[in-house]
């Protein structure tokens, strides 16, 4: 046993080795990354805080119409944006939203067509399979250190680390969509004339989209499981009072921050879910 | 002129080509292949030839190799051995080994096909569905959607047109099939068993719909079918197919009275005849009854005079019985009881079983002006009870 613990592996050591070679090597990368993403984000909350909260709400009411046409619906949301105003986290909740829908929209540009890939190739998805699966499992505190220092304080580590989190969701669900389209679908479209890029366009995603869709409401709840984590490297948003609620063991705060976040969950889950069920219908 | 050759076509599924078809040679039979090198034959030494015009039916139970067959066509599987000629224009285009474009252009211009599960895309309207092909042909919008309407104008559906898939019955489901590869205007058409999930009422009533516009659009078809009564009902060839080899090709009629083996006898012996047979192979011929007085004996009662081959009078018990003449335009309705009838020697037997009821007597069968034979209830009873073939009585 001795000799088992004498002799320790090092690897935390090589993954801090590895780590900081990153920095040296690619440090002009990286802060670049980190500046234009940085830069975005900050752009689009201002731009949003900059009107008044009543359009805003308007907008996304009108938005909500054009989707669902459900009166119901646009009550809650309603009155549950009406009551983030009343306790004061309207721009937390602004800053939350950009975040996880930039979270989203970045892994799902970069997730679909790796689902679609792996759908083609089961070699690749052979290969992706731990690596989605690491990704899920690995306690996100971990790689918040190396995102950290990498990217500096802000929302970019935050985003990041949300997006390691959250790609794994589109990734599967496109792979399984696509390859789930039925053999007679793609007989058809091969049949009549398809290329591989119209049977892409034409028969395969489509086929898929109802899987993708859900693969997209997936990513957007995990992207929002990851507000408080995202807070505690510096991006701001409705994680921001839940920690500070925590360390001042502040239980009013705690509640009212909480409750935003749920309402945003349950407002961005309704938002999302409807027409994806409607498709597979 | 032949549409469609398929010349020593062989179809493997497997990586070990190389191994098996050496091994299919040598006379192996499938399962010992699929012992041997893991490979499935799909198709061994298939030829057949489709000319303009033509129904021909791949007919064989599931796992025949019939599908698998069809598919080569349009290039779906790939061919091992052998060609598989499509007519394109004045030259024959080789689905075998023609290049992606060329491929291409044969499945949107020269062939399309009908899937047995319908395979419409179940997020389009049924109008997007018929346009489908069309719009791999590269049609603008307008006219493709144009043109599809008059598509389902013609299986009479222009009233679903904005309907999704799933909200149509089955036999709708497969009209607007029907309507998406016909709107393509292909000479050839593939059909894999394509009224094989549909209730029999339907699927008799499409079969009609089919036979009627194929009547007006004469196209190429070639059609699979696991169902003997269809083959022959809408087949002017059929091919049987079993364990991947074509064991017997020839005319419906032939199907039924010669069957080629034990195989094909008993796919025979659950048949109708009543679709099928004709006049000329029920008949009994004139040189086979009896002659008496310069009169042709029919039984007891009845006796009948020839002059130079034509029928002159009829004898019966009580004085002459009258004649006259069928033509397949005659209403049934309007049959006159007691006469004997002159038809063709190519009357279908449905039609000769429904004249016999009306006009209750025997008929005489004419061809080229002069009687060759008579029907009468003993023939039909013959063809019913399934005593009109057997390969014994055919190789006797």
């Amino acid at each position: 046993m001795n000799w088992l613990t004498d002799n320790k592996i090092p690897l935390g050591a090589w993954m801090e080795n590895f780590v900081d070679w990153l920095v040296t090597a690619a440090s002009g990368f990286f802060d670049l990354v980190s500046i234009t993403l940085e830069t975005m984000i900050v752009t689009m909350v201002d731009a949003i805080d900059s009107i008044h909260p009543f359009a805003v709400i308007a907008i996304i009411l009108v938005g909500v119409w054009f989707l669902h046409r459900s009166i119901g619906l646009l009550i809650f949301i309603t009155l549950s944006l009406l009551l983030i105003i009343n306790m004061g986290y309207w721009v937390e909740t602004i800053q939350t939203l950009v975040l996880v829908v930039s979270a989203t929209a970045i892994s799902v540009l970069i997730g679909v067509p790796i689902g679609i890939a792996a759908a083609h190739r089961p070699w690749l998805y052979t290969m992706l399979r731990p690596i989605l699966d690491l990704m899920q499992t690995i306690p996100t505190f971990v790689y918040l250190i190396p995102t950290l220092i990498l990217f500096g304080l802000g929302y970019v580590p935050g985003l990041i680390s949300t997006i390691i989190f959250a790609i794994a969701a589109p990734i599967r669900l496109t792979y399984l969509g696509v390859s789930k389209v039925p053999n007679e679908l793609i007989e058809a479209g091969l049949a009549f004339g398809c290329t591989k890029s119209k049977l892409l366009y034409k028969v395969e995603l489509p086929a898929a989209m109802p899987n993708i869709m859900a693969g997209v409401t997936q990513c957007i709840m995990l992207s929002l499981s990851m507000v408080v984590v995202a807070a505690l490297v510096g991006a701001d948003g409705l994680g921001k009072p839940v920690i500070r609620a925590l360390n001042t063991v502040n239980i009013s705060q705690g509640f009212e921050a909480g409750v935003a976040i749920v309402l945003v969950a349950i407002m961005l889950d309704r938002i999302c879910k409807s027409p994806s069920s409607k498709n597979a219908g | 002129m032949s549409v469609v050759t398929i010349e020593n076509v062989d179809i493997v599924f497997g990586d070990n080509k190389a191994k098996t078809l050496p091994l299919m040679d040598k006379g192996h039979t499938r399962d010992q292949i699929l012992g041997m090198t893991g490979d499935v034959v799909g198709v061994q030494n298939a030829n057949i030839e489709v000319n303009e015009g033509e129904i021909c039916v791949l007919m064989g139970l599931s796992g025949s190799g019939k599908s698998t067959l069809l598919r080569a066509v349009n290039g779906l599987n790939k061919i091992a051995r052998g060609r598989c000629l499509v007519r394109d224009g004045d030259k024959m285009v080789d689905m075998a080994k023609c290049d992606d474009a060329t491929l291409r252009h044969m499945r949107t211009r020269r062939v399309s096909m009908v899937f047995q599960s319908f395979a419409l895309m179940p997020w389009l309207t049924v109008l997007e569905n018929v346009a489908f092909g069309l719009e791999m042909q590269g049609m603008p919008k307008a006219e493709r959607l144009k043109k599809a309407r008059e598509q389902l104008k013609m299986v009479s559906l222009d009233k679903w047109a904005n309907k999704k898939p799933d909200e149509l019955s089955g036999g709708m489901r497969q009209r607007v099939g029907l309507a998406r590869a016909f709107a393509m205007d292909t000479d050839v058409l593939l059909m894999d068993e394509p009224f094989s999930a549909l209730d029999p009422l339907i699927r008799s009533q499409l079969q009609d719909e089919l036979i009627e516009l194929q009547r007006r659009l004469n196209k190429t078809i070639i059609f699979v079918s696991h169902d003997l009564d269809e083959a022959l009902k809408i087949g002017t060839k059929i091919a049987i197919m079993e364990s991947a080899r074509i064991i017997q090709e020839d005319a419906p009629e032939q199907i039924v009275l010669n069957p080629a083996t034990e195989y094909v006898e008993k796919f025979v012996a659950h048949t109708n005849p009543l679709n099928v047979l004709r006049g000329s192979s029920l008949m009994t011929p004139l040189n086979e009854l009896a002659v008496k007085d310069d009169h042709i004996v029919i039984n007891d009662d009845i006796r009948m005079k020839l002059e130079n081959g034509k029928l002159i009078s009829v004898q019966g018990p009580r004085g002459d019985i009258p004649t006259a003449r069928w033509t397949p335009e005659t209403i049934f309705a309007n049959v006159p009881d007691n006469t004997v009838f002159i038809v063709p020697a190519n009357i279908a037997m449905r039609d000769a079983v429904e004249l016999r009821y009306h006009s209750n007597h025997f008929m005489v069968l004419e061809e080229a002006g002069k009687s060759v034979g008579i029907l009468n209830d003993h023939n039909f009873y013959h063809a019913l009870l399934g005593k009109h073939f057997g390969r014994e009585e055919a190789a006797a």
